[in-house]
């Protein structure tokens, strides 16, 4: 897996690894504010995903949230191994813990989703 | 009474003993039975098998478990947890009640229509409307229940309307319902004192919105002053203005909310009306309305006709049942005994004392857990642990356990979410000065506890049958029978 | 009343309070509003008048010799069921929304969990429902959930207030089709059913059904499958004292009315839903759900878990609206089948079947009268009468007998007929009272 200073954020706190086959997983800062995941549900491979609309659902002990689409596309592979086991959603979100790869179907969506930099600056001020 | 020592966990199958019984049928006719081999079941089901004694042990041991009304002060925000009277649990005993099959003819079903009928009339008075349904079974049923009638009163009308405005401050249900509905919910943000901001609700009530769903006293413990300009904001959009009544018990006998200008609200008999909550229902619930509503309540409704009680049918009009039968009848006659218990002015003083009792809770408690209200409250008040209390780290849920292993309930907790580390204290009308004045003196010595030794008050509780539980495991690899 | 409060305890909280008075705190409302004039009793009763009053309307209503069902069933309450559920930690309890101190609750709806899982064979069941009607259309809007389909088919024996209550919880969308099985001989024609259940969602039955009969449910469950479709079971709980257990015959998701596990008729309520499904489901099952964990010390203890599709939470997007269960009924069921085990629940359904099995043969035997149907039945069935069977009833109501539920107006197609239950409470002798009482009516 890239780095995370390699990857694009949204402001719904999903990361993704742009490429023919993109990657996508929920940021440190997402997992640390859900606390632990219990219970994660993925899109179907094959399934077409849009830009911003839900796409996968992860659950902590109180709350529900969904997962947005980073960008459109087809999801080409999901990780079974974080729905036999949420916990690496916590210990590991940016590696072990990815969730779907899809094939953009419009690249050049992900070229407008915050740098490492930006979404850094963004959860700094969405803390205050 | 209840100490971890004596707790003895086993389920009630780690008890069962093969050829142990209870209870038996022993009914000749048994011998008649005729069903083919070819659908019965298999194996027998995995019950326990244990004598009468065993059972009454076993469950006996259980309920002393439980912190409840009876045994403490239970000061549950929005659950308006008051004194179940006895009186009540023994009238719906009653075999003449008890014992009526729903489907029993109009003749023989007198007594339960007449209270039924005598019941729906005073609950109007109450509440100030012209009709009720008293077939739900919750609060959250009756939300349902008001929909269904907004939306049938729309279609009548031959309008569209798909809209649900909903407070931010507003219980989970109300957007819950709308959703379960099929309607699109549109969130408002409240003021910071939790109230409705009448321009801002402006903004978003137009030709599609059906219905505003309004807490009064909102969430917050604070009455809804700007009531008549949003009634007449929403009636002006044609929209209907719903109540959700869970907070009836600050209004009864003192306002009216059909002056207020609403067109419906519902009712928690297990709230206001004093039936036992019973670990989480049976409940009851009623939907009561303007007379343009009426024509869509839930069937059947009962009227009198030539000194005759009958089940009414309404017509084509009708949203038809929300649940099979009458409603929780049983439930029903235990509110119309708490309703027998009060008169027209004593109705009012619950309103009166339930409102001095939540005044002054948070009075005595300003210093250490101020009021998130800068002003007077209503039946309830949403305070917050105070500074040097989040300074130390300590939160809404450690007071919570502390309270536990001081013998008391804890109050609502992280609600309404509109409040960082709700604290939501109702304490009801029922409960004496002495017992807020023990309530306030073991909300300060969590203060001075938790302020001495925070981690203390993390670990607490320190004194019941278990402390704090795993729940992420129960979560992950849900355990969810023997 | 029930206010402890006198009046100087109110004068001096006022004045902690630091309000002049009682109207200085209800500034907030508009005068305008405040002490409208109530059309109510301006007296109160005393706890004896209050007595005098309920008895009276108590004794109003009359208790014939009762013969109906149709989904509510007469069953003798035992006393230790009634000593448990008038426990005052029981009963005046609320939700557990505090574990540690509620285990008493929670392991009360862990067991009862247990208890339905085990009669209706399933993976897994929920703290309960509403009632058999709300439970059936959960399922119902669960297979739709999970399939994303919206084709229901249902059989024509399923309760039709469970269908009025299902359709009233879809009634926001038109999208929805209800297809019936067709009816033969009073069970469900199983032939109709591949050519029925293409694209549906799920396939809704009850069994014994609402007429009576125990459905033959060898197949189903596969033809079912073969069509994409999940299976829903509604079935009485007693009857699986001895009938097939829905898990047996691959229902997805089983639901009842657990009024019949010894809770009073109460003219419709407070009752009691029943709801399990498969494992796979899990996270469909609306309402509360107890689970078993440990404590930080490693000892046993329970929570409410599964916790976040819950309305409180996810708010719109909450699998469903309900948030209250009816756990002192569920309560009052686990006791129940605790103190009659599995050998007592067969007991109970043996009495149930033999004691509707002796009525038939005394009933079909009267002049003009014969069962509408041959296949087996539990503990009700389908009488035809001579003449209208509103007419009998109330002439034999008038003798103090409930001769059972005239059938006209749910099911025109059947004729004159009367739908006659009788549980384990009836003898002989009162199921011959049931006979003269016809016959004289007739």
């Amino acid at each position: 897996m890239p780095k995370p200073e390699e990857a694009r954020y949204t402001k719904t706190h999903e990361w993704i690894h742009l490429g023919a086959e993109a990657s996508v997983g929920i940021s440190d800062h997402a997992q640390h504010e859900m606390g632990d995941v219990v219970f994660v549900e993925l899109p179907k491979v094959g399934q077409k995903l849009e830009k911003e609309k839900p796409c996968a659902v992860v659950e902590s002990v109180k709350s529900a949230f969904d997962i947005y689409s980073p960008v459109s596309g087809e999801v080409t592979a999901i990780n079974d191994a974080v729905t036999g086991e949420p916990a690496l959603l916590n210990q590991s979100p940016l590696d072990n813990g990815w969730l779907f790869k899809m094939k953009p179907s419009n690249p050049a969506e992900g070229e407008t989703l915050m740098n490492w930099a930006a979404y850094q600056d963004f959860v700094k001020q969405a803390a205050h | 009474m209840t100490c971890a020592a004596t707790l003895d966990n086993r389920l009630s199958i780690e008890k069962s003993d093969p050829g142990r019984r209870g209870l038996w049928c022993k009914n000749p006719l048994r011998a008649k039975a005729n069903v083919p081999a070819n659908l019965r079941r298999k194996s027998p089901p995995r019950l326990p098998e244990l004598s009468e004694f065993d059972v009454i042990r076993h469950f006996t041991r259980l309920s002393r478990l439980n912190f409840s009304v009876d045994t403490h002060f239970y000061p549950l925000g929005s659950c308006t947890m008051k004194y179940n009277p006895r009186f009540n649990e023994e009238a719906a005993a009653l075999e003449g009640f008890a014992a009526l099959h729903p489907l029993a003819h109009d003749t023989c079903a007198q007594g339960t229509l007449e209270l039924i009928h005598d019941l729906s009339a005073r609950l109007c008075e109450l509440c100030g409307l012209d009709a009720i349904t008293l077939q739900p079974a919750a609060g959250a049923h009756s939300e349902f229940t008001g929909l269904l009638l907004a939306k049938a009163y729309f279609e009548n009308k031959g309008e569209t309307r798909n809209e649900i405005v909903v407070p931010d401050s507003a219980h989970g249900t109300n957007p819950a319902t709308a959703s379960m509905m099929g309607f699109n919910t549109v969130n408002i943000t409240s003021k910071p004192d939790g109230r409705l901001d009448v321009e801002e609700l402006k903004k978003h009530i137009g030709p599609k919105t059906a219905v505003l769903m309004l807490t009064v006293p909102n969430t917050v413990g604070i009455f809804e002053t700007n009531i008549e300009a949003i009634a007449k904001a929403v009636h002006e959009a044609g929209a209907l203005l719903y109540m959700d009544g869970a907070n009836f018990n600050a209004l009864i006998g003192m306002v009216k909310p059909g002056d207020l200008g609403i067109d419906m609200m519902h009712l928690n008999f297990h709230k206001t009306f004093s039936t036992p909550h019973g670990g989480g229902g049976p409940g009851a619930g009623a939907i009561v309305c303007r007379k343009h509503l009426a024509p869509f309540l839930p069937v059947p409704t009962v009227k009198k006709e030539g000194g005759k009680f009958v089940s009414d049918f309404g017509d084509a009009r009708s949203i038809g049942k929300v649940k099979a039968f009458f409603g929780n009848t049983g439930v029903l006659v235990r509110a119309y005994a708490y309703m027998l218990a009060h008169s027209a002015k004593e109705f009012g003083e619950i309103a009166v004392c339930s409102i001095i009792n939540a005044n002054y809770v948070a009075a005595l408690l300003k210093e250490m857990y101020p009021s998130y209200s800068k002003e007077y409250c209503m039946h309830e008040c949403v305070l917050t642990p105070g500074p040097d209390m989040l300074a130390k780290g300590l939160k809404t849920l450690d007071v919570a356990k502390g309270l536990l292993d001081r013998g008391f309930h804890a109050p609502t907790i992280y609600f309404p979410l509109i409040v960082h580390e709700a604290i939501m204290i109702e304490p009801t009308e029922t409960e004496s000065k002495d017992t807020l004045d023990e309530f306030v003196a073991a909300m300060k010595s969590v203060h001075d506890a938790g302020i001495a030794d925070p981690q203390s008050l993390k670990d607490a509780p320190h004194t019941m049958p278990v402390k704090r539980l795993d729940e992420v495991q129960a979560a992950r690899q849900p355990n969810l029978h023997w | 009343m029930y206010i402890p409060h006198t009046k100087s305890d109110k004068e001096e909280m006022l004045k902690t309070i630091g309000a002049a008075s009682f109207e200085e705190l209800v500034k907030q409302v508009p005068s305008k509003f405040l002490w409208p004039k109530l059309n109510l009793p301006a007296e109160s009763l005393d706890e004896s008048q209050a007595a005098a009053r309920m008895a009276g309307l108590a004794g109003k209503n009359c208790r014939p010799l009762s013969f109906l069902g149709a989904g509510a069933y007469e069953r003798y309450t035992p006393a230790a069921v009634k000593a448990i559920t008038s426990r005052t930690e029981f009963l005046t309890a609320y939700t557990p929304y505090q574990p540690e101190a509620s285990q008493g609750t929670l392991q009360a709806i862990y067991e009862f969990q247990s208890t339905v899982s085990a009669l209706y064979g399933m993976d897994c069941a929920n703290a309960s429902m509403y009632d058999g009607a709300s439970s059936f259309a959960e399922a119902v809007r669960a297979t739709v959930r999970v399939t994303g389909r919206k084709k229901i088919v249902y059989s024509a024996g399923v309760n039709p207030q469970y269908m009025d209550t299902l359709k009233t919880y879809f009634a926001h969308s038109a999208d929805y089709t209800y297809v019936k099985v067709p009816m033969k001989d009073g069970a469900m024609d199983k032939a109709a059913l591949p050519a029925l259940l293409e694209g549906a969602a799920c396939l809704a039955v009850q069994t014994p059904n609402f007429l009576g009969l125990i459905e033959d449910m060898g197949g189903v469950a596969e033809t079912a499958k073969k069509a994409g479709a999940l299976l829903v079971a509604a079935a009485d709980p007693v009857s699986l004292g001895i009938l097939a257990a829905p898990g047996e015959y691959g229902a997805d998701f089983a639901v009842g009315e657990g009024q019949s596990l010894g809770l009073p008729l109460a003219y419709g309520g407070p009752y009691l839903g029943l709801f399990s499904c498969k494992k796979e489901h899990v996270r469909q099952m609306p309402g509360r759900i107890a689970g078993l964990t440990k404590d930080k010390d490693g000892k046993r203890g329970f929570v409410l878990t599964l916790q976040a599709r819950e309305q409180h939470i996810r708010r719109d997007k909450a699998a469903s609206n309900i948030c209250s269960n009816e756990a002192l009924c569920a309560l009052a069921a686990t006791v129940y089948s605790s103190l009659y085990g599995p050998e007592g629940l067969k007991e109970l359904a043996e009495s149930n079947a033999g004691a509707a099995a002796f009525a038939a043969e005394r009933l079909s035997a009267i002049k003009g009268c014969s069962l509408k149907f041959k296949g087996p039945f539990f503990n009700e069935f389908v009488l035809s009468v001579p003449g209208s069977a509103a007419k009998l009833r109330e002439k034999a109501l008038a003798r103090g007998v409930d001769i059972g539920l005239p059938l006209v107006p749910l099911f025109p197609e059947l004729g004159e007929t009367l739908l006659v239950c009788a549980t384990e409470t009836k003898t002989e002798a009162d199921i011959l009272k049931l006979e003269t009482a016809i016959k004289e009516a007739i």
